[in-house]
């Protein structure tokens, strides 16, 4: 942001000085950055008054420490995982499933052009939609867990509770922004609200709806690697035991398997929406 | 098919993906084999989710009657962590994105510093800020600096490969422009580059603000300070109301936060 | 038969777009409606079906009076009025059978619909309307792999399934060249003295028209301005439907058009000579 340019060589008539901001314009910018500035520095030391920087200088040394302490990945204990990694895999695709069963009605209900009342229904679907997006899976995972107590069906209710928000989100705007004159055109013939949707909305929002999924199930797959460390079943949990008794091999090994499965659930993800596409 | 005056009175709709009968029955077997095994790995103890409707339904009362007094000494603290490690971590973690960004632009770099900057965005990317949070906890120490670490580092990731992707669909046409001029690298970059890519930058970083409010309610369960140490602690000692008030805090949080990006970015515009 | 009553529509953004309409159009009639874009010709015929609602006014087909009826009975109504779309509006992403026995759903249940098990009469007519438009070989084809000529004929195909009493038509052949345009204006014209359909007709092209119609009825900015024979149709009318200055500079682009054409043609000959 350094917008004045000082021209030299221009014959004296005219100005010298060009900007490509009124001075207004480039004070309130300034004044911008420098109140950024100052909360930076206040927030930075709100935020460190309780810090002890002894732990802080000692933390390359922890680090140094704890990196040499995980190589090699102790790749015996392998096998072992195979099981939490299927728990995973259901957890995540199980709770898609579920997420998104949930969502469809949550997205008709949302969308202007499909919900009941506009004035009543909607902002509660729409709630729903924010409340859903705004807890991670993990925090969902935590209070199913002491709900219903520890195990995959905590894992997957969560991801389901988790995914309601980003496919109802998704889906609602899809369904918004169909072709008005398809949905017309079947009114026309004198089709019922229901058979509309049938007719007229869902084959346009199909390919999204398919997209969507797959993307949030790429996602859940990611999340769901972790949710063990709340007690909610798969490969996190043998993180967490593995991380209690300070088996850094092991979690080395965890971690390596858990970057190849998102890695490759990417790509399925991909391929998937590409093909759909 | 000219049928004369007689037509088929009975009419299926073509499958659309799999146009071999054989192979879609193999397929609806396959996923229907794949469920019924999924299910039943799952293992639910019906008894203890019975027992657990109950804890269930106190959970939605507290929801619906959030406490917000008798753990507002918490609360307050766990916000005002949160806050400023996600305000922190974001201007961090964009001040460290731009060049790790610039770097991963095929267009603008040599090979070797792009190779470096795309790994170390994948890095970023692959690791989940739990997992980060655990590391970073055990070497600083408890509180919100790791967790301040751990968002910088996670929005490096995040910010850096959209700015980098952003970069590279930059309009040739301009940057050939600047460089046929005779200006030097940094002048492309101030004058080509900058105007283009600075209200995405803006744009991200409001997001990733978002973002990091989210996730310093998470990491905070590994002790990396916050609402989400505050929050496990509710739960822990069962204060539905408590946990209630503190979820209703950050969804309201967000909500603003959204509303608020989407304001700026019109607003800069 | 039908009858509108002093029609009128004024929009919620406070625009007027049809002003104490009034004419009829008996059984097998075909009416053309003409005027300049902007005149109320689509706000017209969608009032008839209620896409919009009118303001005031009365359109009487047969004995109900479409501007009352309620949401039930206008469902049923919509049954007996078959409309066919300037761009087509056919279903992108379902088939052309689909899309013609979209014509049907008024008069069946949700579920036999929503599997797809049609009456066996409807399917049998569907094929018969497709094999009439000639396209009984698209019928498992997606819609949007059709040309637009292709996508009218389903169009058309899809308002017949209706069986209906009325048909509207909006600018049927906007979206296509003139020779197609010809074709599919008269398919419409033909089926409708085959079934002795009334029928009201948008159009923009006041040769094509003159050609087909067999009444036109005029509308400048909302109020009926002529409404006659395609022959009464002089160069003092049309100046006053479209305005003086706007008619001589379509005719002047009409007859560019045609010269352009016949000369084409002409060379076409010549080359294949
Ligand atoms: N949905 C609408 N909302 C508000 N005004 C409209 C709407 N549709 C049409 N109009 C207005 O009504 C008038 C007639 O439009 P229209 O019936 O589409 O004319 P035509 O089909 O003859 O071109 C125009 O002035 C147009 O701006
Ligand atoms: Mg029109």
């Amino acid at each position: 942001m350094k917008p004045s340019l000082v021209n030299t060589a221009e014959p004296a008539t005219y100005a010298q000085i060009w900007t490509f901001r009124t001075p207004r314009a480039r004070l309130a910018l300034w004044v911008g950055w420098l109140a950024l500035v100052a909360l930076f520095v206040y927030c930075w030391q709100v935020m460190n008054a309780e810090t002890m920087w002894v732990f802080v200088a000692d933390a390359p040394t922890q680090a140094a420490d704890i990196g040499s302490r995980m190589w090699p990945p102790s790749l015996s204990y392998l096998p072992e995982l195979m099981k939490p990694l299927w728990d995973t895999l259901n957890i995540a695709t199980l709770g898609t499933l579920g997420g998104v069963i949930m969502a469809v009605p949550v997205a008709f209900l949302a969308a202007r052009n499909t919900t009941p009342s506009v004035a009543l229904i909607r902002p509660l679907a729409l709630w729903v939609i924010v409340a859903s997006r705004s807890i991670n899976s993990l925090i969902w995972a935590l209070l199913l867990v002491a709900i219903i107590g520890p195990g995959l069906l905590a894992g997957v209710v969560a991801i389901a509770l988790r995914s309601i928000g980003f496919v109802g989100k998704l889906l609602y705007e899809a369904i918004e922004e169909t072709d008005i004159r398809q949905v017309e055109a079947v009114s026309a013939t004198g089709a019922s609200a229901m058979q509309r949707l049938n007719y007229a909305i869902v084959p346009q929002i199909l390919p999204a709806f398919w997209g969507i999924t797959m993307f949030r199930w790429d996602i859940n797959i990611r999340e769901s690697t972790i949710l063990g460390l709340v007690g909610a079943g798969g490969i996190g949990l043998k993180l967490q035991s593995s991380i209690n008794v300070l088996a850094w091999p092991q979690v080395a090994t965890i971690l390596l398997l858990i970057l190849g499965t998102v890695i490759v659930s990417e790509w399925i993800s991909a391929r998937v929406r590409h093909a759909i596409l | 098919m000219s049928l004369g005056t007689t037509y088929p009175t009975h009419w299926r709709r073509p499958p659309r993906m799999l146009r071999d009968r054989r192979w879609r029955l193999v397929v609806q077997g396959a996923a229907l084999v794949y469920l019924v095994l999924a299910v039943g790995s799952l293992d639910i103890e019906w008894s203890r989710v019975v027992e657990g409707l109950a804890r269930g339904q106190a959970f939605v009362e507290g929801f619906l009657q959030p406490d917000f007094t008798s753990r507002w000494g918490d609360i307050r603290q766990g916000l005002i962590e949160s806050l400023t490690m996600t305000l922190t971590a974001t201007v961090v973690g964009v001040l460290i994105s731009v060049p790790i960004g610039i770097g991963g632009a095929r267009n603008l770099v040599p090979a070797p510093v792009y190779a470096v900057c795309r790994t170390i965005i994948a890095v970023s990317r692959s690791l989940q800020e739990i997992i980060i949070a655990i590391f970073l906890v055990a070497m600083f120490g408890f509180g919100p600096l790791a967790g301040f670490m751990t968002l910088s580092f996670a929005s490096i990731g995040f910010i850096a490969k959209l700015l980098a992707e952003d970069i590279e669909e930059c309009d040739v046409h301009q940057i050939e422009a600047v460089r046929a001029t005779g200006a030097s690298w940094w002048q492309v970059l101030h004058y080509a580059i900058q105007p283009q890519v600075m209200p995405r930058l803006i744009g991200l970083s409001m997001y990733r603000l978002d973002i990091n409010f989210r996730e310093s309610a998470v990491i905070g369960i590994v002790g990396a300070g916050g609402i989400g140490a505050t929050l496990n602690t509710a739960i822990d000692r069962y204060e539905y109301d408590s946990a209630g008030a503190i979820l209703l805090i950050v969804i309201v949080i967000v909500m603003l936060s959204e509303y608020g990006s989407s304001y700026l970015r019109r607003f800069l515009q | 038969m039908l009858e509108l009553q002093q029609l009128s529509k004024t929009y919620a953004t406070g625009d007027t777009a049809l002003q104490d309409v009034s004419f009829m159009v008996p059984r097998g009639q075909v009416a053309g409606l003409i005027g300049p874009s902007g005149a109320g010709k689509s706000t017209l015929i969608r009032c008839i079906n209620r896409l919009v609602d009118p303001s005031a006014g009365r359109i009487l087909l047969g004995e109900t009076d479409l501007a009352q009826v309620g949401r039930a009975e206008l469902r049923r109504q919509r049954r007996r009025i078959g409309m066919i779309f300037q761009e087509y509006a056919l279903v992108e992403r379902l088939t052309v059978m689909e899309n013609v026995l979209s014509g049907r759903l008024g008069y069946v249940p949700f579920w036999r619909s929503f599997t797809r098990r049609f009456p066996g009469h409807d399917i049998e007519n569907a094929y018969r309307l497709l094999d009439r438009v000639g396209l009984l070989e698209k019928a498992d084809k997606r819609a949007d792999a059709l040309s637009g000529g292709q996508r009218q004929r389903v169009g058309i195909a899809r308002a017949l399934a209706q069986e209906p009493a009325l048909l509207l038509v909006d600018e049927p052949t906007a979206s296509l060249d003139p020779k197609t345009s010809r074709q599919i204006m008269r398919l419409i014209i033909e089926i409708c003295d085959e079934r002795e359909l009334p029928a009201i007709v948008n159009i923009h092209d006041v040769p094509l028209a003159q050609q087909f119609m067999h009444r036109i009825i005029g509308l400048r900015e909302g109020a009926v301005v002529f409404d006659g024979a395609p022959a009464a149709l002089d160069e003092a009318v049309l100046g006053d439907i479209y305005g003086a200055e706007d008619w001589t500079a379509m005719r002047r682009e009409h007859e560019e058009d045609q010269a352009a054409e016949a000369d084409a043609t002409r060379r076409v000959a010549e080359v294949a000579r």
